[in-house]
Protein backbone atom coordinates (compact mmCIF):
# COMPACT_ATOMS: atom_id res chain seq x y z
CA UNK A 1 0.00 0.00 0.00
CA UNK A 2 1.17 3.51 -0.80
CA UNK A 3 2.19 5.87 1.93
CA UNK A 4 -0.31 8.42 3.21
CA UNK A 5 0.20 11.51 5.30
CA UNK A 6 -1.54 10.98 8.63
CA UNK A 7 -1.80 12.67 11.97
CA UNK A 8 -0.60 10.46 14.82
CA UNK A 9 -3.95 10.33 16.56
CA UNK A 10 -5.80 9.42 13.37
CA UNK A 11 -3.16 6.82 12.58
CA UNK A 12 -3.86 5.17 15.95
CA UNK A 13 -7.49 4.80 14.93
CA UNK A 14 -6.67 3.49 11.46
CA UNK A 15 -4.16 0.99 12.87
CA UNK A 16 -6.56 -0.26 15.53
CA UNK A 17 -9.30 -0.87 12.97
CA UNK A 18 -6.84 -2.67 10.70
CA UNK A 19 -5.83 -4.84 13.66
CA UNK A 20 -9.42 -5.92 14.11
CA UNK A 21 -10.44 -3.63 16.95
CA UNK A 22 -14.23 -3.76 17.08
CA UNK A 23 -14.99 -1.68 20.13
CA UNK A 24 -13.74 1.68 21.35
CA UNK A 25 -14.78 3.38 24.54
CA UNK A 26 -13.36 6.75 25.41
CA UNK A 27 -13.73 10.30 26.52
CA UNK A 28 -11.95 13.04 24.54
CA UNK A 29 -9.04 15.00 25.96
CA UNK A 30 -6.34 17.15 24.33
CA UNK A 31 -3.89 16.13 22.86
CA UNK A 32 -5.51 12.79 21.98
CA UNK A 33 -9.03 13.91 20.99
CA UNK A 34 -8.57 13.05 17.33
CA UNK A 35 -8.39 9.36 18.28
CA UNK A 36 -12.06 9.15 19.35
CA UNK A 37 -12.96 11.67 16.62
CA UNK A 38 -11.44 9.50 13.90
CA UNK A 39 -12.73 6.26 15.35
CA UNK A 40 -16.26 7.60 15.84
CA UNK A 41 -16.41 7.95 12.05
CA UNK A 42 -14.34 5.02 10.86
CA UNK A 43 -15.10 2.22 13.32
CA UNK A 44 -18.86 1.98 12.60
CA UNK A 45 -17.98 1.78 8.88
CA UNK A 46 -15.78 -1.22 9.73
CA UNK A 47 -18.63 -2.94 11.55
CA UNK A 48 -17.56 -1.87 15.02
CA UNK A 49 -18.94 0.30 17.78
CA UNK A 50 -17.68 3.64 19.06
CA UNK A 51 -19.10 4.82 22.32
CA UNK A 52 -18.29 8.07 24.06
CA UNK A 53 -18.52 7.21 27.73
CA UNK A 54 -19.64 9.64 30.42
CA UNK A 55 -16.13 9.58 31.90
CA UNK A 56 -12.74 7.94 31.60
CA UNK A 57 -13.62 5.64 34.48
CA UNK A 58 -16.74 4.46 32.71
CA UNK A 59 -14.76 3.97 29.50
CA UNK A 60 -12.11 1.70 31.04
CA UNK A 61 -14.80 -0.36 32.76
CA UNK A 62 -16.56 -0.78 29.42
CA UNK A 63 -13.19 -1.96 28.10
CA UNK A 64 -13.10 -4.46 30.99
CA UNK A 65 -16.51 -5.78 30.02
CA UNK A 66 -15.86 -5.96 26.29
CA UNK A 67 -12.41 -7.49 26.72
CA UNK A 68 -13.86 -9.99 29.18
CA UNK A 69 -16.30 -11.05 26.51
CA UNK A 70 -13.37 -11.64 24.16
CA UNK A 71 -13.69 -8.60 21.90
CA UNK A 72 -10.74 -6.64 20.54
CA UNK A 73 -11.13 -3.39 22.42
CA UNK A 74 -9.26 -0.15 22.89
CA UNK A 75 -9.43 3.06 24.84
CA UNK A 76 -7.29 6.17 24.52
CA UNK A 77 -6.68 9.28 26.53
CA UNK A 78 -4.00 11.66 27.78
CA UNK A 79 -2.29 11.82 31.14
CA UNK A 80 -5.02 12.97 33.61
CA UNK A 81 -7.51 10.77 31.77
CA UNK A 82 -5.14 7.81 32.01
CA UNK A 83 -4.82 8.47 35.74
CA UNK A 84 -8.59 8.10 36.04
CA UNK A 85 -8.35 4.74 34.26
CA UNK A 86 -5.80 3.25 36.66
CA UNK A 87 -8.33 1.36 38.77
CA UNK A 88 -9.75 -0.23 35.65
CA UNK A 89 -6.29 -1.11 34.34
CA UNK A 90 -5.30 -3.01 37.49
CA UNK A 91 -8.67 -4.80 37.35
CA UNK A 92 -7.97 -5.73 33.72
CA UNK A 93 -4.50 -6.95 34.70
CA UNK A 94 -5.90 -8.95 37.64
CA UNK A 95 -8.70 -10.49 35.60
CA UNK A 96 -6.31 -11.01 32.65
CA UNK A 97 -8.31 -9.01 30.17
CA UNK A 98 -6.62 -8.26 26.85
CA UNK A 99 -7.03 -4.64 25.85
CA UNK A 100 -5.05 -1.79 24.33
CA UNK A 101 -4.73 1.54 26.13
CA UNK A 102 -3.21 4.53 24.36
CA UNK A 103 -1.74 7.42 26.35
CA UNK A 104 -0.79 10.57 24.43
CA UNK A 105 1.09 12.01 27.38
CA UNK A 106 0.94 15.69 28.31
CA UNK A 107 2.53 17.84 30.98
CA UNK A 108 1.67 17.06 34.61
CA UNK A 109 1.13 16.59 37.50
CA UNK A 110 -2.59 17.04 38.00
CA UNK A 111 -4.50 18.57 35.15
CA UNK A 112 -1.14 19.89 33.97
CA UNK A 113 -0.82 21.29 30.46
CA UNK A 114 -1.88 20.13 27.02
CA UNK A 115 1.63 20.13 25.53
CA UNK A 116 3.72 16.97 25.17
CA UNK A 117 5.14 15.22 28.23
CA UNK A 118 6.74 11.94 29.29
CA UNK A 119 6.15 12.15 33.02
CA UNK A 120 3.78 9.16 33.10
CA UNK A 121 6.75 6.81 32.84
CA UNK A 122 6.53 5.69 36.47
CA UNK A 123 2.78 5.19 36.13
CA UNK A 124 3.20 3.16 32.94
CA UNK A 125 6.12 0.99 34.06
CA UNK A 126 5.50 0.64 37.80
CA UNK A 127 1.74 0.40 37.61
CA UNK A 128 -0.53 3.30 38.49
CA UNK A 129 -3.04 0.96 40.04
CA UNK A 130 -2.79 -1.28 43.09
CA UNK A 131 -1.27 -4.71 43.36
CA UNK A 132 1.53 -6.63 41.70
CA UNK A 133 0.91 -6.25 38.02
CA UNK A 134 2.75 -5.32 34.87
CA UNK A 135 1.63 -4.00 31.51
CA UNK A 136 3.60 -4.32 28.31
CA UNK A 137 4.33 -0.75 27.25
CA UNK A 138 5.38 0.45 23.78
CA UNK A 139 6.85 3.92 23.24
CA UNK A 140 6.84 4.71 19.50
CA UNK A 141 8.91 7.61 18.15
CA UNK A 142 7.31 8.11 14.73
CA UNK A 143 3.88 7.76 13.20
CA UNK A 144 5.03 4.64 11.34
CA UNK A 145 6.14 3.03 14.61
CA UNK A 146 2.92 4.17 16.23
CA UNK A 147 0.75 2.27 13.74
CA UNK A 148 3.04 -0.76 13.73
CA UNK A 149 2.98 -1.06 17.53
CA UNK A 150 -0.73 -0.33 17.89
CA UNK A 151 -1.37 -3.28 15.57
CA UNK A 152 1.13 -5.47 17.39
CA UNK A 153 -0.34 -4.43 20.75
CA UNK A 154 -3.65 -6.15 19.98
CA UNK A 155 -1.89 -9.44 19.24
CA UNK A 156 0.33 -9.19 22.31
CA UNK A 157 -2.68 -8.36 24.49
CA UNK A 158 -4.49 -11.46 23.23
CA UNK A 159 -1.38 -13.62 23.41
CA UNK A 160 -0.64 -12.79 27.05
CA UNK A 161 -4.21 -12.01 28.15
CA UNK A 162 -2.90 -8.71 29.46
CA UNK A 163 -3.47 -4.99 28.96
CA UNK A 164 -0.93 -3.39 26.62
CA UNK A 165 -0.09 0.32 26.82
CA UNK A 166 1.02 2.61 24.03
CA UNK A 167 2.86 5.52 25.65
CA UNK A 168 3.39 8.30 23.14
CA UNK A 169 3.09 12.03 23.74
CA UNK A 170 1.19 15.04 22.48
CA UNK A 171 3.72 15.67 19.77
CA UNK A 172 3.39 12.16 18.32
CA UNK A 173 -0.38 12.54 18.53
CA UNK A 174 -0.45 15.86 16.72
CA UNK A 175 2.18 15.63 14.00
CA UNK A 176 1.54 14.34 10.51
CA UNK A 177 4.07 12.02 8.88
CA UNK A 178 4.13 9.60 6.00
CA UNK A 179 2.81 6.23 7.06
CA UNK A 180 2.13 2.89 5.47
CA UNK A 181 -0.62 0.77 6.99
CA UNK A 182 0.91 -2.63 6.37
CA UNK A 183 -1.01 -5.80 7.02
CA UNK A 184 0.11 -7.12 10.40
CA UNK A 185 2.10 -10.38 10.45
CA UNK A 186 -0.39 -13.06 11.40
CA UNK A 187 0.35 -14.37 14.90
CA UNK A 188 -0.77 -17.66 16.36
CA UNK A 189 -3.05 -16.83 19.26
CA UNK A 190 -4.63 -19.05 21.89
CA UNK A 191 -8.42 -19.51 21.67
CA UNK A 192 -10.43 -17.21 23.94
CA UNK A 193 -12.15 -20.10 25.71
CA UNK A 194 -12.10 -18.06 28.92
CA UNK A 195 -14.32 -15.29 27.50
CA UNK A 196 -17.79 -14.71 28.95
CA UNK A 197 -19.73 -15.22 25.76
CA UNK A 198 -22.64 -17.22 27.19
CA UNK A 199 -22.73 -20.94 27.83
CA UNK A 200 -25.54 -21.66 25.39
CA UNK A 201 -26.40 -24.41 27.87
CA UNK A 202 -23.51 -26.41 26.45
CA UNK A 203 -20.67 -25.71 28.85
CA UNK A 204 -19.97 -24.64 32.40
CA UNK A 205 -19.95 -20.89 33.03
CA UNK A 206 -16.58 -19.11 32.95
CA UNK A 207 -15.73 -16.35 35.39
CA UNK A 208 -13.61 -13.32 34.62
CA UNK A 209 -12.79 -11.61 37.87
CA UNK A 210 -9.98 -10.12 39.92
CA UNK A 211 -11.44 -10.92 43.35
CA UNK A 212 -10.01 -13.88 45.29
CA UNK A 213 -11.17 -14.01 48.91
CA UNK A 214 -8.89 -16.92 49.77
CA UNK A 215 -5.35 -15.62 50.23
CA UNK A 216 -3.81 -18.93 49.13
CA UNK A 217 -5.83 -18.88 45.96
CA UNK A 218 -4.85 -15.28 45.23
CA UNK A 219 -1.19 -16.07 45.80
CA UNK A 220 -1.49 -18.88 43.26
CA UNK A 221 -3.07 -16.44 40.83
CA UNK A 222 -0.25 -13.97 41.50
CA UNK A 223 2.34 -16.67 40.84
CA UNK A 224 0.68 -17.37 37.53
CA UNK A 225 0.78 -13.66 36.66
CA UNK A 226 4.45 -13.42 37.68
CA UNK A 227 5.27 -16.31 35.34
CA UNK A 228 3.53 -14.45 32.55
CA UNK A 229 5.43 -11.23 33.27
CA UNK A 230 8.70 -13.20 33.27
CA UNK A 231 7.88 -14.49 29.80
CA UNK A 232 7.28 -10.93 28.65
CA UNK A 233 10.62 -9.85 30.12
CA UNK A 234 12.33 -12.67 28.26
CA UNK A 235 10.59 -12.26 24.93
CA UNK A 236 9.17 -8.80 24.47
CA UNK A 237 12.04 -6.34 25.00
CA UNK A 238 12.35 -4.05 21.97
CA UNK A 239 14.89 -1.27 21.52
CA UNK A 240 17.04 0.57 19.00
CA UNK A 241 20.74 0.98 19.78
CA UNK A 242 23.75 2.19 17.86
CA UNK A 243 27.36 3.20 18.36
CA UNK A 244 27.69 1.67 21.83
CA UNK A 245 31.08 -0.04 21.42
CA UNK A 246 33.24 3.02 20.85
CA UNK A 247 30.99 5.74 22.27
CA UNK A 248 32.39 8.45 24.52
CA UNK A 249 28.86 9.37 25.54
CA UNK A 250 25.71 7.25 25.33
CA UNK A 251 22.33 8.98 25.19
CA UNK A 252 19.16 7.25 26.36
CA UNK A 253 15.78 8.59 25.31
CA UNK A 254 12.41 7.35 24.04
CA UNK A 255 9.59 8.71 21.90
CA UNK A 256 9.73 12.37 20.87
CA UNK A 257 12.85 13.14 22.90
CA UNK A 258 14.75 10.35 21.13
CA UNK A 259 14.25 12.19 17.85
CA UNK A 260 15.64 15.41 19.26
CA UNK A 261 18.55 13.46 20.75
CA UNK A 262 19.30 12.02 17.30
CA UNK A 263 19.56 15.56 15.89
CA UNK A 264 21.92 16.49 18.75
CA UNK A 265 24.00 13.33 18.14
CA UNK A 266 24.49 14.29 14.49
CA UNK A 267 25.68 17.72 15.61
CA UNK A 268 28.04 16.16 18.17
CA UNK A 269 29.43 13.73 15.60
CA UNK A 270 30.11 16.66 13.28
CA UNK A 271 32.29 18.01 16.10
CA UNK A 272 34.14 14.71 16.32
CA UNK A 273 32.49 13.33 19.47
CA UNK A 274 31.52 9.66 19.37
CA UNK A 275 28.00 9.30 20.70
CA UNK A 276 25.99 6.11 21.01
CA UNK A 277 22.32 5.77 21.70
CA UNK A 278 19.88 3.44 23.39
CA UNK A 279 16.24 4.02 22.55
CA UNK A 280 13.87 1.79 24.52
CA UNK A 281 10.82 0.95 22.41
CA UNK A 282 9.37 -1.13 25.24
CA UNK A 283 9.45 0.93 28.43
CA UNK A 284 8.36 -2.23 30.23
CA UNK A 285 10.05 -4.61 29.90
CA UNK A 286 13.05 -2.26 29.87
CA UNK A 287 16.14 -3.17 27.78
CA UNK A 288 18.54 -3.49 30.75
CA UNK A 289 20.85 -5.98 29.04
CA UNK A 290 21.85 -3.72 26.14
CA UNK A 291 23.74 -1.48 28.59
CA UNK A 292 26.35 -4.25 28.84
CA UNK A 293 27.30 -3.51 25.23
CA UNK A 294 28.59 -0.04 26.12
CA UNK A 295 32.34 -0.05 25.62
CA UNK A 296 35.21 1.10 27.86
CA UNK A 297 35.66 4.45 26.14
CA UNK A 298 32.37 5.73 27.54
CA UNK A 299 32.63 8.54 30.06
CA UNK A 300 28.99 8.80 30.97
CA UNK A 301 25.37 8.26 30.09
CA UNK A 302 22.98 11.11 29.27
CA UNK A 303 19.30 10.44 29.87
CA UNK A 304 16.91 12.85 28.17
CA UNK A 305 13.26 12.95 29.18
CA UNK A 306 10.30 15.29 29.18
CA UNK A 307 9.96 14.72 32.93
CA UNK A 308 11.88 15.45 36.11
CA UNK A 309 13.76 12.18 35.59
CA UNK A 310 11.87 8.91 35.72
CA UNK A 311 13.39 6.54 33.16
CA UNK A 312 16.74 7.52 34.65
CA UNK A 313 16.05 5.01 37.46
CA UNK A 314 15.94 2.19 34.91
CA UNK A 315 19.02 3.55 33.17
CA UNK A 316 20.86 3.38 36.51
CA UNK A 317 19.72 -0.21 37.00
CA UNK A 318 20.90 -1.00 33.48
CA UNK A 319 24.37 0.52 33.84
CA UNK A 320 24.68 -0.94 37.37
CA UNK A 321 27.01 1.75 38.69
CA UNK A 322 29.61 1.27 35.95
CA UNK A 323 29.27 4.83 34.60
CA UNK A 324 27.90 8.13 35.87
CA UNK A 325 24.38 8.92 34.66
CA UNK A 326 23.49 12.53 33.80
CA UNK A 327 20.10 14.01 33.14
CA UNK A 328 18.68 16.54 30.71
CA UNK A 329 14.98 17.14 31.17
CA UNK A 330 12.14 19.52 30.51
CA UNK A 331 8.82 19.57 32.28
CA UNK A 332 5.33 20.92 32.02
CA UNK A 333 4.96 20.49 28.27
CA UNK A 334 8.31 22.01 27.28
CA UNK A 335 10.35 20.07 24.73
CA UNK A 336 14.16 19.84 25.01
CA UNK A 337 16.20 21.54 22.29
CA UNK A 338 19.02 19.83 20.37
CA UNK A 339 21.31 22.65 21.54
CA UNK A 340 20.90 21.89 25.24
CA UNK A 341 21.48 18.18 24.63
CA UNK A 342 24.57 18.90 22.53
CA UNK A 343 25.94 21.09 25.34
CA UNK A 344 25.50 18.22 27.81
CA UNK A 345 27.11 15.72 25.42
CA UNK A 346 30.12 18.04 25.06
CA UNK A 347 30.39 18.45 28.83
CA UNK A 348 30.31 14.70 29.44
CA UNK A 349 32.76 13.98 26.61
CA UNK A 350 35.09 16.60 28.06
CA UNK A 351 34.97 14.94 31.46
CA UNK A 352 32.04 16.54 33.25
CA UNK A 353 31.90 16.44 37.01
CA UNK B 1 18.61 19.38 2.23
CA UNK B 2 16.51 20.12 5.28
CA UNK B 3 13.87 22.79 4.99
CA UNK B 4 12.20 23.92 8.22
CA UNK B 5 9.38 26.31 7.52
CA UNK B 6 6.92 28.01 9.83
CA UNK B 7 3.56 29.07 8.47
CA UNK B 8 1.47 31.42 10.54
CA UNK B 9 -1.55 33.67 10.41
CA UNK B 10 -5.01 33.90 11.87
CA UNK B 11 -7.65 31.19 11.80
CA UNK B 12 -9.32 30.90 8.40
CA UNK B 13 -6.39 32.07 6.28
CA UNK B 14 -5.64 28.51 5.25
CA UNK B 15 -2.37 28.22 7.14
CA UNK B 16 -2.78 24.58 8.17
CA UNK B 17 -3.88 23.77 4.62
CA UNK B 18 -0.76 25.09 2.87
CA UNK B 19 1.35 23.32 5.50
CA UNK B 20 -0.35 20.04 4.73
CA UNK B 21 0.01 20.62 0.97
CA UNK B 22 3.74 21.21 1.33
CA UNK B 23 4.18 18.14 3.55
CA UNK B 24 2.12 15.93 1.25
CA UNK B 25 3.97 17.18 -1.83
CA UNK B 26 7.30 16.44 -0.11
CA UNK B 27 6.12 12.93 0.68
CA UNK B 28 5.04 12.40 -2.95
CA UNK B 29 8.57 13.38 -3.99
CA UNK B 30 9.97 10.67 -1.70
CA UNK B 31 11.27 13.06 0.96
CA UNK B 32 10.83 12.74 4.71
CA UNK B 33 8.24 15.16 6.05
CA UNK B 34 6.61 16.23 9.28
CA UNK B 35 3.73 18.64 9.84
CA UNK B 36 3.23 19.91 13.36
CA UNK B 37 0.23 22.10 14.13
CA UNK B 38 -0.14 24.53 16.99
CA UNK B 39 -2.70 23.05 19.32
CA UNK B 40 -1.85 24.84 22.51
CA UNK B 41 -3.39 27.88 24.19
CA UNK B 42 -2.21 30.11 21.34
CA UNK B 43 -4.61 28.29 19.03
CA UNK B 44 -7.48 29.28 21.34
CA UNK B 45 -6.39 32.88 20.88
CA UNK B 46 -7.28 32.80 17.20
CA UNK B 47 -3.84 32.48 15.62
CA UNK B 48 -2.91 29.40 13.66
CA UNK B 49 0.53 28.14 12.88
CA UNK B 50 2.22 24.99 11.78
CA UNK B 51 5.79 23.81 11.35
CA UNK B 52 6.70 21.76 8.29
CA UNK B 53 10.00 19.94 7.91
CA UNK B 54 10.99 18.52 4.52
CA UNK B 55 14.25 16.61 4.52
CA UNK B 56 16.33 14.11 2.57
CA UNK B 57 17.33 12.58 5.93
CA UNK B 58 15.46 11.16 8.90
CA UNK B 59 13.76 14.06 10.70
CA UNK B 60 14.71 14.67 14.32
CA UNK B 61 12.58 17.25 16.03
CA UNK B 62 9.41 18.22 14.18
CA UNK B 63 9.46 21.44 16.19
CA UNK B 64 11.13 24.59 14.92
CA UNK B 65 13.00 26.45 17.61
CA UNK B 66 15.44 29.17 16.48
CA UNK B 67 16.38 26.91 13.55
CA UNK B 68 13.71 27.75 10.96
CA UNK B 69 14.99 28.16 7.41
CA UNK B 70 11.89 30.07 6.31
CA UNK B 71 8.65 31.56 7.59
CA UNK B 72 5.45 32.50 5.81
CA UNK B 73 3.65 35.11 7.91
CA UNK B 74 0.15 36.14 6.95
CA UNK B 75 -0.57 38.69 9.71
CA UNK B 76 1.31 41.03 12.04
CA UNK B 77 1.18 38.99 15.30
CA UNK B 78 2.66 36.06 13.37
CA UNK B 79 5.57 38.13 12.08
CA UNK B 80 6.35 39.48 15.54
CA UNK B 81 6.21 35.99 17.04
CA UNK B 82 8.06 33.98 14.41
CA UNK B 83 10.79 36.22 12.98
CA UNK B 84 12.67 35.20 16.15
CA UNK B 85 12.58 31.54 15.20
CA UNK B 86 14.63 31.85 11.99
CA UNK B 87 18.32 31.22 11.49
CA UNK B 88 20.39 34.21 10.30
CA UNK B 89 19.77 34.55 6.58
CA UNK B 90 16.46 32.70 6.87
CA UNK B 91 13.71 33.64 4.45
CA UNK B 92 10.87 35.71 5.89
CA UNK B 93 7.95 35.94 3.47
CA UNK B 94 5.58 38.66 4.59
CA UNK B 95 1.98 39.19 3.53
CA UNK B 96 2.32 42.86 2.65
CA UNK B 97 -1.46 43.20 2.31
CA UNK B 98 -1.93 42.90 6.05
CA UNK B 99 1.49 43.75 7.49
CA UNK B 100 2.62 47.35 7.09
CA UNK B 101 5.68 47.30 9.36
CA UNK B 102 9.14 45.87 8.81
CA UNK B 103 10.60 43.03 10.84
CA UNK B 104 12.93 44.03 13.66
CA UNK B 105 15.67 41.63 12.61
CA UNK B 106 18.07 42.89 9.99
CA UNK B 107 19.82 39.58 9.29
CA UNK B 108 16.94 37.94 7.40
CA UNK B 109 16.20 37.55 3.73
CA UNK B 110 12.87 39.39 3.57
CA UNK B 111 10.22 39.30 0.83
CA UNK B 112 7.01 41.35 0.74
CA UNK B 113 4.14 39.73 -1.14
CA UNK B 114 0.76 41.50 -1.49
CA UNK B 115 -0.99 38.16 -1.20
CA UNK B 116 -4.55 39.37 -0.64
CA UNK B 117 -4.45 41.80 -3.57
CA UNK B 118 -2.93 39.16 -5.86
CA UNK B 119 -5.59 36.68 -4.78
CA UNK B 120 -8.34 39.21 -5.46
CA UNK B 121 -6.89 39.76 -8.93
CA UNK B 122 -7.68 36.09 -9.51
CA UNK B 123 -11.21 36.73 -8.31
CA UNK B 124 -10.96 34.86 -5.03
CA UNK B 125 -9.43 36.31 -1.88
CA UNK B 126 -9.37 32.87 -0.28
CA UNK B 127 -6.33 31.78 -2.28
CA UNK B 128 -4.01 34.33 -0.63
CA UNK B 129 -2.47 31.39 1.22
CA UNK B 130 -1.64 29.69 -2.09
CA UNK B 131 -0.08 32.89 -3.38
CA UNK B 132 2.22 32.87 -0.33
CA UNK B 133 3.02 29.18 -0.84
CA UNK B 134 3.83 29.91 -4.48
CA UNK B 135 6.27 32.63 -3.44
CA UNK B 136 7.87 30.33 -0.90
CA UNK B 137 8.32 27.55 -3.47
CA UNK B 138 9.85 29.96 -6.00
CA UNK B 139 12.38 31.08 -3.40
CA UNK B 140 13.28 27.69 -1.94
CA UNK B 141 12.39 25.07 -4.58
CA UNK B 142 11.52 22.74 -1.69
CA UNK B 143 9.05 20.85 -3.89
CA UNK B 144 7.70 21.23 -7.43
CA UNK B 145 4.45 23.11 -7.96
CA UNK B 146 3.20 20.02 -9.82
CA UNK B 147 3.65 17.96 -6.63
CA UNK B 148 1.56 20.45 -4.69
CA UNK B 149 -1.21 20.11 -7.26
CA UNK B 150 -0.99 16.32 -7.04
CA UNK B 151 -1.26 16.64 -3.26
CA UNK B 152 -4.31 18.88 -3.59
CA UNK B 153 -6.92 16.15 -3.97
CA UNK B 154 -5.15 14.00 -1.37
CA UNK B 155 -5.52 16.76 1.20
CA UNK B 156 -8.89 18.21 0.22
CA UNK B 157 -10.63 15.26 -1.46
CA UNK B 158 -11.48 14.40 -5.06
CA UNK B 159 -14.59 16.59 -5.00
CA UNK B 160 -12.37 19.68 -4.74
CA UNK B 161 -10.46 18.83 -7.94
CA UNK B 162 -12.35 21.58 -9.82
CA UNK B 163 -10.49 24.14 -7.69
CA UNK B 164 -7.07 23.00 -8.93
CA UNK B 165 -6.83 25.46 -11.88
CA UNK B 166 -7.54 28.46 -9.61
CA UNK B 167 -5.03 27.23 -7.02
CA UNK B 168 -2.42 26.62 -9.70
CA UNK B 169 -2.87 30.19 -10.91
CA UNK B 170 -2.46 31.43 -7.35
CA UNK B 171 0.76 29.43 -6.90
CA UNK B 172 2.15 30.79 -10.18
CA UNK B 173 1.15 34.34 -9.29
CA UNK B 174 2.93 34.02 -5.95
CA UNK B 175 6.00 32.61 -7.69
CA UNK B 176 6.00 35.53 -10.13
CA UNK B 177 5.70 38.06 -7.31
CA UNK B 178 8.70 36.54 -5.52
CA UNK B 179 10.85 36.91 -8.65
CA UNK B 180 10.52 40.70 -8.65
Amino acid sequence: MAKVLMKGNEAVGAAAIKAGCKLFFGYPITPSSEIPEYISRALPEAGGVFLQAESEIAAINMVYGAGGAGARVMTASSSPGISLKQEGITYCAGAEIPCVIVNMMRGGPGLGSIQPGQADYFQATRGGGNGDYRTLCYAPASIQELVDYVMLAFDKADYYRNPVLICADGMIGQIMEAVELKDPEPMELPPKDWATTGTGGKRKPVVVNSLYLQAEELQEHNKHLIEKYKLMEENEVVYEAFGLEDAEVVCVAFGTTSRIVKTAIKQAQAKGIKVGMIRPITLWPFPYDVFKEIGDKAKGILTVEMSAGQMIDDVKIGIAGRLPVYFNGTQGGMVPTPGSILADIEKIAGGAK
Amino acid sequence: MEEKVIMAGFGGQGIMAIGKLLAYAGMLEGKNVTWMPSYGPEMRGGTANCAVVVSEDEIGSPLISKDGTAAIVMNLPSMIKFEKELVPGGKLIINKSLIDVEPTRKDLDVYYIPANELALELGNGKVANMVMLGSYLELTKTVEIESVLKAFVKVFGEDKADLIPLNKEALLKGAQAAKK
